[in-house]
């Protein structure tokens, strides 16, 4: 088939995402990806778990002492509707509607961009506070585990920015239909993150 | 004449194998960087075995021991056995299963790349301020407080073929479930195959926590991270746990694949149908799954205390159901079978009682109580390189006899092949043996030297022997491997006894291996084909146009940028190396620009159309195509 | 054109807006289930800042953070989806995962020696 057909909304297959050889192995190979980055998450998740409020002799800093529920929260209702707002953007996709997808993955990028804001806030109150990465174990291990998280929230920003661009002019077609959307489960797989980093770090932080 | 018939120049040849994405092209550049680094580990281990040769010997100091030890254990691993088995699946893979290539051909040439980058940063190590020195577990609590440079050259070394080989194993995952040929149901494909695809998922989920643990060294050792420094509440055993974590499963993975090739071998020259391929499936995902659920056995003496020592042991002894049911099952397919003992059945025949003794000694460890005598003696390498060289090294040398006509469209020489086979098992056995006496006798692994009077003086004596014996065991085998250039073209299915699909392609291979994809009626789908008096498989499509990838350089210059940029964080903690940011830096624009370049560049591939495919195999096979 | 590729069909006018119909359908649903998660996140800071005792606390914001994974993988990741190619192998290797990923939390919360 060639990449380049031009399509119209009633001959756009149902899966354009898995309509070529190509696509299909994408999103396979996509979410085989997405399940060795389970088990990297899991190995920093269980390393904060077992640092958690580990430091030097007479440490000021505790998981209770530090965070603060609002701000997790916001961060938690940016990211959780950033999700949704690409579920859109595939569904618009799926219709052959370009316009509809590009502006939904923008209102991605805008929230996630958002979340980050916050992160990079969060961290420079902290490092302000005297909460540095080498001041404890603890430190340590929370700013790996949550910057890990934020270093992979950039690199999708990074991501769906330059698909949006790349694609800008030449709409939907076999080609890019895939890389949209492991893009959109990408995305998604950065939110299941998110919602144990809220859960193990932010609430069971907070209750000690 | 077309481009795809032309001669090439020397220049022009170089240029195809840096970009090129083609598996088997990838599988002879794998074959060679694994031989190269084998070689060099090997030598590695003869300079250990000289040193320990007689007692309170100078030929290496303590240091350089240490150095050396580090170096053969994680080259040996890392850099030799892995990508000598990605050789093979490379190779085999794609054509057992009935495929043109791989899904991700990219993804296969920047795995090769990032592998081979890493593997050569690692060894720049030992001309850049000395080796890592820390064991190839590298435990934080001696790792941290190693002086110099080589514990970082490990971490970055490490970080960046491993991320080549996690690539590798998820691009045959992906390939294996996909891209299988009409009427290549799971339980049609050869063993091989399966434990390529348990291997490569043993890769996928094991590697991670290895990137991690890694990661955390370098956070450590780098921006002064407190991930294992007790005194600022870090925790040493962590390392251990993701190590092993990662550590314990890489043993499978490298010794699955070895089951699958003996699992080709023993039923070609038996010329009987494997005995009890579905109980071999279930044994290798059973293996793959028990494989992660040990680590901690390597770990009994840390103090993890009884009740968690008795679970990994009970979990540990488990895993000899499965194996068991694999050594029977291959004697059972050679019982009552018309058997050749041709070269590659030879090391088969070897490999058996070696691997079972190896796993004895395997079992007998598992139980906590003795391993505590056991723990960090000369038995636990004795115990270690019977699964190791009994296992792996004899599977990678028996199917290159086996194989090497499909690599190579030659013949390994029969009777050098076997005189090698004798020179290196014999040498094998002389070494290792005995290494299990020396242990119980008391003698601690990893020691420069040993005073004298102890008793172990003559076993030490032997092994050195044994150890030179299978040196020569490895020249001999390089010998006939360059042999083999002056060789005649073997052509199709030369040992006459393939039963899988890689032995039905007319020989050389095209770049496109199938002309048409061919139709699978079974398990073992050539050999059914040459029981019915076919000359050729059962096509499943009419003879098309093919689609095939386009070569990239994409994937050597995006490892060429993480190779560079290492050399930036090796030194950026360096105060009096303030270069070392830009390094970096370079090192990461030049490969991210790569990826951005990949990503705005469409890749669409090209069409091989019918008249080429005609034009292509009358050059290869001569007039009136296939024979 | 390979074997393994889709062919495109021209969708008759009633297809078409079958398929439009049903995939609305099917949006209006990722919607419902948005609204599930977001009402659980809110259950869950609630009880956390309600300061019940701990031992509710803990076992309730983990079930919550389960569901919502199991959500998000099956609802928005197209997972449930029958027609995702080999979803069986997919949802096979995502378990294992997460069932290795269980054994790290395990043994980091008992066997790292305190």
């Amino acid at each position: 088939m060639d990449f380049n057909t031009k399509f119209t909304p009633h001959t756009w297959p149902d899966h354009p995402e898995q309509a070529t050889m190509e696509g299909k192995n994408k999103v396979v190979g996509f979410w085989i990806f997405l399940a060795c980055e389970v088990v990297l998450f899991a190995s920093l998740f269980a390393t904060y778990l077992a640092l958690k409020n580990k430091g030097p002799a007479g440490m000021e800093f505790t998981t209770q002492g530090l965070f603060e529920l609002p701000l997790a929260f916001a961060m938690t209702m940016l990211l959780l509707t950033s999700s949704l707002t690409s579920v859109y953007a595939i569904y618009h996709m799926r219709n052959f509607n370009f316009k509809g997808m590009q502006t939904w993955l923008a209102i991605t990028l805008a929230l996630g961009l958002g979340f980050l804001a916050l992160e990079i806030y969060e961290f420079n109150h902290y490092v302000h506070l005297g909460f540095t990465f080498n001041q404890s174990a603890f430190a340590t291990a929370f700013y790996s585990l949550v910057g890990t998280h934020g270093f992979h929230v950039t690199l999708g920003l990074v991501w769906i920015g330059t698909l949006m661009i790349r694609n800008a002019k030449r709409g939907l077609n076999l080609y890019n239909a895939p890389k949209f959307f492991v893009a959109a489960l990408y995305w998604h797989f950065i939110d299941v993150v998110w919602v144990f980093i809220f859960t193990v770090v932010y609430l069971m932080g907070v209750i000690g | 004449m077309s481009s795809y018939t032309q001669k090439k120049g020397f220049g022009a040849a170089v240029w195809d194998y840096i970009t090129t994405v083609d598996h088997k092209k990838l599988a002879v550049m794998y074959l060679l960087a694994g031989t190269l680094f084998f070689a060099i580990a090997g030598f590695e281990a003869l300079l250990m075995r000289i040193q320990l040769m007689k007692p309170n010997n100078d030929f290496v100091s303590a240091g350089f021991f240490n150095e050396l030890l580090t170096m053969h254990g994680t080259t040996m691993l890392f850099l030799a056995a892995t990508p000598l088995l990605f050789a093979f699946m490379n190779m085999l893979v794609p054509l057992q299963i009935g495929a043109r290539d791989v899904a991700f051909p990219f993804l296969n040439s920047l795995g090769f790349w990032l592998f081979f980058l890493g593997a050569v940063f690692l060894h720049l190590s030992f001309f850049m301020g000395g080796a890592p020195d820390a064991g190839w577990t590298s435990y934080a609590s001696l790792s941290l407080y190693s002086p110099g440079h080589g514990i970082d050259f490990y971490v970055l070394g490490l970080q960046i073929s491993g991320a080549g080989t996690l690539i590798s194993g998820l691009n045959f995952i992906v390939t294996i479930i996909t891209m299988r040929a009409p009427g290549m149901t799971f339980m049609r494909m050869p063993l091989f195959t399966w434990t390529a695809l348990v291997s490569s998922a043993l890769i996928l989920f094991a590697f991670p926590p290895l990137t991690i643990g890694l990661l955390m060294m370098l956070f450590d050792r780098m921006f002064g991270g407190n991930f294992f420094d007790h005194t600022m509440g870090g925790n040493t055993v962590i390392w251990e746990h993701l190590f092993w974590i990662f550590g314990h499963p890489e043993v499978y993975i490298l010794v699955l694949p070895a089951f699958g090739l003996f699992s080709e071998i023993i039923p070609a020259f038996s010329r009987k149908r494997l005995f009890g391929y579905s109980s071999m499936v279930f044994a290798t995902i059973l293996i793959g799954f028990l494989g992660f659920m040990v680590w901690a056995h390597h770990m009994f003496t840390v103090g993890l205390g009884p009740t968690a020592n008795a679970i990994f042991a009970v979990a540990t002894m488990a895993i000899a159901v499965p194996t068991g049911m694999k050594v029977f099952n291959w004697i059972l397919t050679i019982w009552g079978g018309s058997i050749k003992v041709t070269t590659p059945m030879l090391y088969a025949l070897g490999f058996i009682p070696s691997f079972v003794a190896g796993g004895v000694t395997g079992v007998m460890q598992a139980s906590a109580p003795l391993d505590y005598q056991l723990h960090d003696s000369y038995f636990i390498v004795a115990h270690f390189h019977y699964v190791i060289v009994g296992g792996i090294v004899t599977a990678l040398f028996g199917s290159a006899h086996f194989y090497w006509p499909i690599f190579f469209n030659r013949m390994l020489n029969e009777t050098l092949g076997k005189i090698t086979f004798w020179v290196f098992f014999i040498g094998f056995h002389l070494t290792f043996f005995l290494q299990h006496f020396l242990g119980l006798m008391g003698m601690p692994r990893r020691v420069f030297t040993y005073m004298e009077g102890q008793g172990w003086d003559q076993f030490n004596y032997i092994s050195t022997i044994g150890a030179l014996m299978m040196g020569v065991g490895v020249i001999l085998m390089v010998i006939n491997c360059l042999m083999s250039i002056k060789g005649k073209p073997a052509g199709r299915d030369p040992w006459g006894d393939g039963r899988t699909l890689e032995w039905s392609i007319p020989q050389p291979i095209p770049f496109y291996n199938f002309r048409q994809t061919p139709l699978v009626r079974g398990l073992d789908p050539w050999w059914i084909e040459k029981q019915e008096g076919n000359k050729e498989v059962t096509f499943a499509e009419p003879l098309g146009d093919i689609h095939m990838p386009n070569n990239s350089a994409i994937p050597f210059v995006i490892s060429l940028g993480m190779f560079i940029a290492a050399f930036g964080a090796l030194y950026n903690p360096d105060a009096d190396k303030p270069w070392s940011i830009y390094v970096l830096i370079i090192g990461l624009a030049i490969t991210f620009g790569a990826m951005i370049a990949r990503s705005v560049k469409d890749d669409h591939g090209f069409h091989l159309h019918k008249e080429e495919i005609l034009e292509i195999e009358e050059h290869l096979y001569g007039k009136g195509g296939n024979k | 054109m390979s074997s393994h590729d889709t062919p495109i069909v021209a969708k008759s006018q009633a297809q078409y807006e079958y398929d439009r119909h049903h995939n609305a359908v099917h949006m209006r649903k990722q919607v419902i289930n948005f609204a599930i998660m977001i009402f659980f996140t809110f259950i869950a800071f609630a009880v956390v800042a309600a300061d019940f005792s701990k031992y509710l606390i803990m076992p309730f914001v983990l079930l919550l953070a389960g569901v919502q994974v199991v959500l998000q993988l099956y609802s928005f990741m197209h997972l449930e989806d029958k027609k995702t190619h080999f979803g069986g192998v997919i949802g096979f290797f995502m378990w294992m995962g997460i069932l290795i990923a269980f054994t790290f939390f395990l043994a980091f919360l008992t066997i790292i020696w305190w």
